[in-house]
């Protein structure tokens, strides 16, 4: 559109409409423009399509802002929402303890019934990644303030001695956890988020299947870091970042290493 | 403390904007942003300083992500261009455009767009928005700007022909 050893760069023509010039480049452009019309229409059309964007929405910011979205609302309904959390994190430990025992009894019949492969617990940990990611009220069943009590509960139905890891060094809190139905029984399942709002899942179901190497698995949005470890399958999913999702994996797998043989 | 929610105060009006550019939905739209402010008061403590308002839009850019890769998991239930209404002269014809020519745009150089030229945030703020570097930025907003002419410039012909 700009040939090359023009003065005026299409960046800084971009740079020109939004303020982002110093104030010569400024007078410079302004007066490049004026011998090249071709370029001045096209700065022209995108002044027109921001005028256009900001005349169908800029009234919005004028509008007075409805109840639910004032601030001392916003506060008084999360509180209230964290109440209701607690009591009913306090009833799910009931009812834990009460059908846990034939809970466990299931579980054994369908791991016997339907050896499950090692994939289908990626598959299955980004599912749940994908459905509860979204949420924001109700993203678990157990709040991260209760992490013990939570440790507790998901590791009675596994019946498995469950770890969950501490990802604070690594800018992540624990929003809490909650059980899932796994291709072999009960499935714990924690969910970290960073300040961005980003979330990262762990997800760990029991396996019948010999310790695995790490895999790793990932579409267009979201991937995965799997692997089996003392008969534990663990998945870690997250946005489709490699790099950061290593990040995560390796504090996690820290954390719930019991032999301390594995490298990353 | 106090200080910071006077700054989430000031900044709900402008969301709100942002939100209903984004979401085309004033309903949706103010779930977003009560979604946003709820998350940005339970995480206050993670805050660290910095601008709330780049801060605030970003978690309800990562927001609004998060609620299309919902939808994409859903079967679309009516595409765009069903919603038209059938004509296109008149005062209003101008803002459905622009409508629709959003709509064709990738996600992240539609939130880049909107956010430069609704939000009048500078190039450095948006990339921290982003998590990119500025020149991804602007090349998203560039990217962004050919699009939506090309779609005004053919768009629109092709769109009245049908009719």
């Amino acid at each position: 559109m700009i040939d090359r050893n023009s003065p005026v760069t299409e960046d800084e023509l971009h740079a020109y409409i939004d303020g982002e010039l110093s104030a010569d480049r400024m007078d410079a452009v302004t007066t490049w423009l004026a011998d090249h019309p071709e370029q001045a229409a096209l700065v022209a059309s995108w002044r027109a399509q921001a005028e256009s964007i900001r005349a169908r929405y800029g009234a919005a910011i004028k509008e007075p802002v409805p109840q639910r979205l004032k601030l001392d609302q916003v506060l008084n309904q999360d509180r209230a929402n964290g109440r209701s959390w607690a009591t009913m994190a306090a009833a799910a430990a009931i009812v834990a303890f009460v059908v846990g025992g034939a809970a466990g009894w299931v579980a054994r019949g369908t791991s016997a019934a339907a050896p499950a492969g090692f994939d289908v617990f990626a598959t299955e940990a980004l599912d749940a990644y994908r459905l509860y990611v979204v949420e924001v009220r109700h993203p678990v069943e157990v709040p991260g303030s209760e992490r013990t009590h939570m440790t507790q509960w998901l590791s009675k139905r596994l019946g498995e001695d469950l770890r969950v890891p501490d990802l604070q060094s690594i800018g992540l809190k624990l929003v809490g956890g909650r059980l899932l139905p796994g291709p072999t029984g009960a499935a714990a399942f924690y969910m970290y988020e960073n300040s961005s709002g980003e979330r990262f899942t762990m997800y760990c179901a029991k396996a019948d299947l010999p310790e695995t190497a790490l895999r790793y698995t990932a579409d267009e949005k979201v991937a995965a870091f799997y692997w089996i470890d003392d008969n534990i399958a663990y998945v870690i999913s997250g946005p489709a970042d490699r790099e950061q999702l290593e990040k995560v994996t390796k504090a996690a797998y820290e954390q719930v290493d019991k032999t301390g043989a594995k490298k990353l | 403390m106090a200080a910071f929610h006077q700054n989430v105060e000031a900044t709900i009006p402008a969301l709100r904007r942002y939100a209903r550019a984004l979401t085309r939905d004033s309903d949706i739209a103010d779930d977003l942003v009560q979604d946003t402010l709820v998350r940005a008061l339970r995480s206050e403590h993670l805050f660290h300083g910095g601008d709330v308002r780049s801060w605030l839009y970003t978690i309800l850019t990562n927001l609004n992500r998060n609620r299309l890769r919902s939808l994409a998991r859903r079967p679309a239930l009516s595409p765009i261009e069903d919603n038209d209404a059938p004509d296109l002269a008149g005062p209003e014809a101008g803002g459905r455009d622009i409508e629709r020519a959003l709509a064709t745009l990738v996600e992240d150089q539609r939130n880049a767009l909107l956010l430069v030229v609704l939000e009048g945030l500078s190039y450095r703020e948006v990339a921290e928005v982003q998590g990119v570097p500025i020149g991804t930025v602007m090349s998203r907003l560039a990217r962004a700007r050919v699009q939506i002419k090309n779609y005004l410039d053919d768009g629109r012909p092709a769109l009245r022909r049908v009719k």
